[in-house]
């Protein structure tokens, strides 16, 4: 497969890398979550020292076409402070699990960002003016006596360098006991809902003092709990459907005007086990770590530990595809329950089309699987391949047996090197993967 | 490391470990937890394992909820593989009593957990011992298992079976198993015993149940050492 990429045959080509350069990784710089906004002008991240970096792409040069814009530091705030749960006596950590951008209605942005326990709505928004010319308050500073104003000056907007203020305007606080592992806003951009380990809440975006409990699956007696929700995610464009995974693999998908609270599902997605996969590790790799509704929203896409399944909202029982990310690992699972790796959640994500999608993998690799082509590649995020426009090569790895030149042998991956969070921009051919401390954006090839 | 304190490892284990380190560089830097098992696993290896991983999940101040549902359900496999004649009988566990209302939130739920989880951990470590036997022997009857009082709430997390007949390591254990121990069931009053034996978590985590007992103890002293001086008439410099 040389150079041909995971669609249509593109070539990817690194493009930036953000984050510091040095191996030893300051905790606070872990990257947390990646997502693009609904233009892909924007590329937010979050990081497990609570901040919100976003960057913005420059408009594209027209002279140097060979190249779409790049991503520059657009701003940074902090977005969650560690708490402390005095009831508890815990801690609340800053670690930013989510980020969802809002539709731009004005000429701000809007964006939720959460961790654990609280959802914050984020403004950020642009000033490249300000007002001159008063004449109330002396060079100093100070003001002046009222008595020795003896005219009226009216201030004028005069230019001035662009400063990107972000604001917090509302925070929903107070609505969920246990960690909250996912954040969607509906497709009526004016309600969204907050998932955490056993509940589903839906809040009014203007109404931080009250949400509703849609899904409740703790059980009566803590004793019998079995299975926690995972992820969750409102339809595209059906603003009363939703679909929640769990730890089982189980996805069920709910409407909300079939009554208030959501705990019976309208739909319930399962893959009966194969019989010969079958270890003690079954139900662990089985849990899924993202749900994902294609841009269509005929599609989802869920992410268990060794693969990513399609499928199709008209079909239960079984996906309609199912990828291999990493099945050489299928026989090193009880190693990785042992380092706890088995319990990585990986994401996924899909590209504008729907016609591609990708997820994460150890050694940095990532995975890219053309669903027309039904063609696959592995590629890495690594500052070895720096330069700009560098067609990166396709990697693979060795499973058993002779190793190939160029390939890697199991036993070689480190996987301390993870790669959890990848984000597609909506229209284009661009990239943003997450490596442990570092952003990596990749392109396609522009002639 | 992830041993908890007082654990009981049998010296094949520890040379068991010693041999497979080498083989686990390419898992990075991360130190195992126990001795690497091989890829056809026995067992017992992976039921200590998942019970260190269960401990070490209570432990935490606030538990991750998917990895300790895991962690449990896997145990629960694993101990059905271990024991699959043994009938599991479920014990009837009393009603948990949350107290405050449903939708309080829920250190009073999260209290319940962390109780079931602790008296489903003590119970786990009467039996760590018969664990550590290589092969459950099926005709040995089962030693005795502690009835003593309330039997522990387990509900349907249910992981203990009767004792599979594993042979004890050391007979003395049995002598004690049957003592109620719930009156003293924390780690400042536990007798030097092999099982880990957390105290009941009614909420924060045991170091600060540890913390108020001690408290308690200065309270005490204070108690005294007041009621001494009263008996005493206050000298200068007091």
């Amino acid at each position: 497969m040389a150079g041909a990429g995971g669609g249509n045959d593109i070539q990817w080509c690194f493009s930036q890398v953000k984050g510091a350069i040095d191996d030893d990784v300051a905790e606070a710089d872990i990257i947390s979550t990646v997502e693009f906004n609904h233009s892909g002008e924007l590329l937010a991240t979050g990081d497990k020292g609570g901040r919100v970096v976003i960057f913005q792409q420059e408009q594209e040069n027209k002279i140097q076409s060979h190249s779409r814009g790049e991503y520059n530091v657009y701003s940074t705030f902090q977005s969650h402070e560690p708490e402390f749960d005095y009831l508890k006596s815990l801690e609340i950590e800053e670690k930013i699990n989510k980020i969802r951008w809002l539709p731009q209605k004005n000429a701000a942005q809007f964006l939720l960002s959460t961790n654990d326990k609280t959802i914050k709505l984020w403004k950020i928004s642009e000033r490249d003016k300000r007002p001159e010319g008063y004449n109330l308050k002396e060079e100093d500073g100070r003001y002046r006596d009222p008595t020795t104003v003896t005219t009226l000056r009216v201030p004028v907007f005069r230019p001035m360098d662009l400063m990107v203020e972000a604001s917090p305007r509302r925070i929903f606080a107070n609505a969920h006991t246990y960690h909250i592992n996912s954040i969607s806003i509906n497709s009526d951009y004016e309600t969204y809902l907050s998932a955490d380990d056993l509940r589903i809440n839906l809040w009014h975006l203007e109404i931080t003092d009250r949400s509703f409990n849609i899904v409740d699956i703790k059980p009566a007696n803590m004793e019998e709990l079995t299975e926690v929700i995972t992820a969750a995610e409102f339809h595209p464009n059906s603003c009363n459907t939703f679909v929640y995974s769990s730890s089982k693999g189980t996805i069920r998908l709910c409407d909300m005007r079939a009554s208030a609270l959501c705990d019976r599902h309208s739909k319930l997605f399962e893959e009966p086990e194969d019989p010969s996969n079958r270890s003690f590790f079954s139900e662990i790799i089985s849990s899924i770590s993202d749900v994902k509704f294609s841009h269509s929203g005929r599609y989802m896409m869920t992410r268990d530990y060794l693969s990513v399944k399609i499928w199709d909202l008209n079909m239960e029982n079984r996906p309609v595809e199912t990828y291999q990310v990493h099945e050489y690992l299928r026989s090193k699972l009880c190693s990785l329950y042992e380092n706890d790796c088995i319990f990585d959640k990986f994401e996924c994500c899909w590209n504008g089309s729907d016609s591609v999608v990708m997820t994460g993998s150890y050694n940095n690799f990532f995975r890219m699987f053309d669903r027309n082509t039904k063609r696959d590649i592995t590629l890495e995020a690594s500052r070895e391949n720096n330069k700009p426009r560098t067609v990166l090569k396709p990697r693979k790895v060795c499973a058993s047996g002779k190793r190939k030149k160029d390939e890697i042998s199991v036993d070689s991956l480190d996987f301390n090197k993870k790669i959890l969070h990848t984000a597609w921009h909506p229209k284009e051919n661009i990239i943003a993967v997450a490596t442990t401390n570092n952003l990596y954006i990749f392109q396609d090839k522009v002639n | 490391m992830m041993l908890s304190k007082g654990l009981k490892r049998k010296r094949e284990d520890e040379l068991e470990k010693e041999t497979l380190a080498v083989d686990a560089w390419w898992l990075g830097p991360r130190p195992p937890a126990v001795a690497q098992a091989p890829p056809a696993v026995a067992s017992s290896s992976l039921f200590d394992l998942s019970v260190l991983k269960l401990h070490h999940s209570l432990r935490q101040s606030e538990p991750d909820l998917r990895h300790l549902v895991l962690v449990v359900n896997t145990l629960r496999r694993i101990q059905a593989s271990m024991a699959p004649e043994a009938p599991l009988s479920p014990v009837p566990s009393p009603p948990p009593a949350p107290g405050a209302a449903a939708d309080s939130l829920l250190a009073s739920s999260d209290a319940a957990l962390s109780a079931s989880m602790a008296s489903l951990l003590e119970d786990l470590s009467h039996i760590e011992g018969l664990s550590q036997a290589p092969q459950p022997l099926v005709d040995e009857g089962p030693p005795g298992r502690p009835t003593s009082g309330a039997p522990p709430s387990l509900g349907a997390l249910d992981l203990l079976g009767p004792a599979t007949g594993c042979l004890l390591d050391d007979e003395l254990e049995g002598l004690f198993e049957d003592i109620d121990t719930s009156m003293y069931d924390s780690e400042l009053w536990a007798p030097a015993s092999e099982g880990v034996k957390p105290g009941p978590e009614a909420g924060p985590g045991k170091e600060e149940t540890l913390e108020l007992d001690e408290a308690e103890l200065d309270y005490l002293l204070d108690v005294l050492v007041g009621t001494q001086a009263l008996e005493r008439p206050p000298g200068p410099g007091r």
